[in-house]
């Protein structure tokens, strides 16, 4: 650790380098944990540091105030280096009561940096939290630098002249703690300042009580004795460009919206809340200005079904839920199989079965997006593996819907969907090209043919109503090929169940050679899909700078799958997919390729620790070379 | 409404060349008739028009008519069907389904089609029967009906589909019956001038599952009795001779009026703001009263896919925004 120059702020402290820090808010649904991570988070990112995030909430809105199942937690990884996920465990904890330290004392390292808020330590906060004595005088805390503040008397000094009410100042304690590890961190106060200022443009009491919260907050840390040094981390050396910070399902809603303007197709999105999607819905419907329209339909079945209406009146017809909502939607999906129309389904993953747990995260949805449907109904899958791939996912699934008339399902999960990290921006004109024809007006004395279909592609024309000359009639019977009239015949039924099968199948003649982290023959690869990359890519990085020969490759399309995975597995003398299910993807390319895939599977509702899959990884090479 | 580019059309242009698949004897295809010679006489284009519909008997409807048509899966049409008015509100969009289809499996998105006002014609089919399914009771058979799936009587307390269709703010809602053609052209005709939902019951013989349904009111010896045409503006009044009449009490319970009271009779408003008259004439015992046709109410509200579609062009013309803003905004920063 270097000490570097003293800060722009003319610290009086010195300033060590750090190479990465992760920092985990912890505080009460009330405290406004999420809203500090993501004030450090965007000042960090403005910073140049890489980030990655980890919002963790509640499952309730409102629990009971100071309970551990009212905790509310935010973590955050930044660093000077390139970096997947948010981390591990916690080099500094925020704890704004005793609930949040216990729900996450567990998890900070060991030394880490606990700062308490001593306010919220009463008997009663204590019991609350069900601790029959105070881990601050028991011993549990050694081990930790543990800084005590009581943030709500500091904050009430600190607004002793601000008109706020008692109840509002005590609203801007979280930005008295943000001041503290600004500070610590040496981060630039300057964008929350804009940001806050922005947020309440019409309460300036308001704005001057969280500034003058996290002024005093900083000059604190300052000026007491119990900091030692402040950090910094360098910025990271990132690939040269133009970057925000995004989150998964923002990601998304912009995938779609710059697909739908390249195609010159309007956008219609059918949806009904459900967590973690809703923000989907949300953001889509501030997008009217980009000709977006949204519909919040009476259910999840209304949701898909106003879109197929959408796709067959020409437009973008979208839909996105969870789990529970996609087993609704199951139905109809099957009906845009048979009718051939374009739509794309976003399936934000959470925990199930059934309800499950909303908030927190998995991947089980995999077997249902493939085979949930009655008959046999193959639609596209792809998924989604950062919050900076899901734009381009999205982007990718609109192409692929309307190129080849059919479904196409988008998973993410609730991991990617609340997580951020800086996204590269694309170059706008350098998107490709969406092209979309539709069946052009034709003379009334030919007859349609709603079914003829494209040779290469076997897409079958959409023809818009309203288009002279195409009047037709489609729907979920079977029906003959090329003339699209209801036909129940053996041999039709068969060709037709070929032919929506093959189209599927002729998507994989159009995607990218697979891309792998290292080479692409060697002892050890690494699959995954989705959100688990991040944890991936850090442990076969780690591996491989230790001398292994270990790849690892993900996969965006999940059906059809690429044609050169097959030869890419065959490469390599094990091969290993972390998931966070019982090993879906596992059992689809062991059954399809008859290769000997390993499934590593957690499914708790975290996503997976990078050291937990590096152990894991580091036991396989070690059971390998011992011949097992 | 024609022109040299709107050609008119006769009933036959809306034919297809689809054999139609109906049991002989069904209802099904009077009404067929009667849609198709509707649309002649409206003037409707082939290709400007959509027929949806759902899963039933009543939902082949679609193969029939040569008109865009979508058969989509059981209940779904009218959520479909909104997706198809939003995304173009000039084509002309109809839903066919049946009690079955719309009061039960579909319940959820008919209700919500009808409070929203999306511009949709909607036909619901009423046989009181399950016939696809080959006869088992459906959410408007009545109470004690004997059928495969209620040999003891069925114990469901019927929907009153027009009160339903009240009850969810719908701002169309009429009555037809399958046999009295012209009169079901009429409103078919009515429904089509209706700007928003337009919902019409049409009762529908299924003369294999539920043969005579409607038998006691429908017969032409008992018809002019037991069939009381709602004439907007007139007094409600039925009988061979129009001698008898409806009037409501305070609690706007029905009564019969004749002779002398006949003067009496309520005057029909079909846009009356209040929706007490459409509802106790829409809940009127079968048994005891006439049965009420034509329509039930009329009322002028903004049409959903206008709402909908005002907001996106307001939007559009307020904040211009290129792509690339789009996806720089918000807070970026350049890595050199
Ligand atoms: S079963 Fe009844 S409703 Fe269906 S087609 Fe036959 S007669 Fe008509």
């Amino acid at each position: 650790m270097d000490t570097a120059t003293p800060s722009k702020n003319d610290s009086a402290k010195p300033v060590q380098e750090l190479e990465q820090v992760i920092i985990r808010f912890a505080g009460d649904s009330g405290d406004g944990m999420q809203l500090t991570g993501d004030q450090f988070t965007r000042t960090t990112a403005l910073m140049g540091n890489d980030i990655a995030t980890f919002p963790d909430f509640p499952a309730e809105i409102r629990a009971p105030a100071g309970t551990l199942p009212g905790v509310s937690a935010f973590q955050l990884r930044f660093s000077s280096f390139d970096i997947h996920t948010p981390g591990d465990a916690p080099d500094v904890l925020v704890a704004m009561n005793p609930a949040a330290l216990k729900a996450h004392i567990g998890e900070l390292k060991k030394d880490g940096v606990l700062l308490l808020n001593t306010a919220s330590f009463k008997a009663n906060d204590l019991k609350k939290a069900k601790y029959e004595n105070d881990p601050r005088e028991d011993g549990s805390l050694a081990g930790f630098r543990v800084i005590e503040v009581d943030l709500e008397a500091r904050t009430k000094e600190a607004l002793a002249n601000s008109a706020l009410d008692n109840r509002s100042k005590m609203r801007c304690k979280n930005m008295y703690a943000l001041g503290i590890l600004y500070w610590m961190f040496h981060r630039d106060m300057e964008p929350t300042m804009k940001a806050i200022a922005a947020k309440f443009a019409k309460k300036p009491d308001v704005v001057d009580a969280n500034l003058a919260a996290m002024k005093a907050g900083h000059a604190y840390a300052e000026t007491t004795e119990i900091f030692q040094s402040a950090y910094r981390v360098p910025a990271a050396k990132m690939r040269p460009g133009t970057y925000r910070n995004i989150m998964g399902n923002q990601g998304l809603c912009l995938g779609l919206v710059a697909a739908s303007k390249r195609a010159g197709l309007p956008l219609f999105l059918g949806s009904y809340p459900i967590t973690p999607a809703s923000d989907i819905l949300h953001q889509l419907s501030s997008y009217k200005h980009h000709g977006v329209v949204t519909f919040q339909a009476e259910d999840e079945i209304a949701a898909v079904a106003s879109a197929i209406g959408a796709s067959y009146s020409g437009k973008l017809g979208i839909t996105s839920t969870s789990g529970p909502g996609m087993a609704l939607k199951a139905e109809a999906i099957g009906l845009a199989v048979m009718a051939e129309l374009p739509l794309v389904i976003l399936n934000v993953q959470r925990a199930g079965p059934s309800t499950g747990m909303p908030t927190k995260t998995q991947q089980a949805d995999l077997l249902q997006a493939m085979y949930g449907r009655n008959g046999e109904s193959p639609v596209c899958v792809l998924a989604a593996s950062m919050p900076s791939d899901a734009f381009e996912t999205a982007y990718e699934a609109v192409r692929i819907a309307v190129k080849y008339m059919i479904p196409v399902i988008v998973l993410s999960d609730g991991y990617i969907a609340n997580g951020s990290e800086p996204w590269l921006l694309p170059d706008v004109d350098a998107l490709p090209a969406i092209d979309v024809q539709f069946a052009p007006e034709t003379s009334a004395d030919t007859k349609f043919m709603p079914y003829e279909r494209n040779q290469e592609t076997l897409a079958r024309p959409w023809a818009r109503p309203g288009t002279k000359g195409l009047v037709h009639r489609i729907g979920g019977l079977e029906k003959r090929d090329v003339t699209g009239n209801i036909d129940y015949a053996p041999e039709n039924h068969q060709h037709m169940i070929d032919t929506r099968q093959q189209k599927v199948q002729n998507i994989a003649k159009d995607l990218p050679p697979t891309e792998t982290i290292g080479e692409r023959a060697g002892d050890l690869l690494v699959l995954g899909w989705g959100s688990t990359r991040g944890a991936i890519t850090a442990s076969v990085q780690k591996l491989q700078a230790d001398g292994h020969k270990v790849s690892a490759a993900f996969l965006r399309y999940l059906n059809p799958l690429p044609n050169d995975l097959e030869d890419l597995m065959r490469g390599f003398k094990k091969v290993v997919l972390p998931e966070m299910n019982k090993g879906q993807l596992a059992m689809m390319l062991r059954s399809r390729y008859l290769i000997d895939v390993v499934s590593y599977s957690q499914v708790n509702g975290q996503p997976f620790k990078s050291h937990d899959v590096l152990a894991y990884l580091e036991q396989t090479l070690a059971a390998m070379k011992e011949g097992n | 409404m024609t022109t040299a580019d709107r050609p008119p059309l006769t009933k036959k242009d809306f034919k297809t060349d689809q054999e139609v698949r109906w049991c002989p004897g069904c209802g099904d295809y009077s009404i067929l008739n009667s849609v198709q010679s509707a649309f002649a006489k409206l003037g409707k284009q082939l290709h400007e028009t959509v027929v949806i519909s759902g899963i039933g008997c009543s939902s082949r409807f679609p193969y029939y008519m040569e008109t865009f048509g979508f058969h989509t899966i059981h209940g779904r049409a009218p959520a479909i069907a909104t997706g198809v008015k939003v995304s173009n509100p000039a084509l002309d969009v109809w839903v066919v389904t049946g009690d079955g289809d719309a009061m039960s499996i579909g319940g959820n998105h008919l209700i919500h089609a009808l409070r929203r006002n999306v511009g949709l014609r909607i036909l619901m089919f009423n046989n009181r029967i399950y016939g696809l399914t080959k006869g088992q009771y459906s959410p408007t058979s009545p109470q004690g009906k004997v059928t495969k799936s209620s040999p003891l009587g069925s114990i469901d307390q019927p929907f009153a589909p027009l009160a339903l269709a009240l009850g969810a703010s719908s701002t169309f809602v009429a009555r037809s019956i399958d046999i009295m053609g012209p009169h079901l052209e009429g409103t078919v005709m009515k429904a089509d001038e209706h700007d928003g939902t337009a919902f019409v019951e049409i009762y529908q013989n299924c003369n294999i599952f539920n043969d005579g349904a409607f038998k006691g009111f429908t017969d032409k010896e008992v018809r002019s009795e037991r069939v009381m045409e709602l004439q907007h503006g007139e007094p409600l009044l039925f009988g061979a001779n129009k001698d008898k009449g409806i009037r409501f009490d305070a609690g706007f319970r029905p009564e019969i009026v004749t002779g002398d009271e006949l003067g009496t009779a309520y005057v029909w408003d079909e846009t009356a703001e209040s929706i007490a008259p459409a509802m106790a004439l829409a809940t009127m015992n079968e048994a005891e009263f006439p049965v009420p046709i034509g329509v039930f109410r009329r009322a002028a509200k903004p049409r959903f896919e206008a709402g909908i579609n005002d907001q996106v062009a307001t939007a559009q013309q307020n904040k211009q925004e290129s792509l690339r803003d789009l996806l720089y905004s918000g807070e970026v920063w350049t890595v050199d």
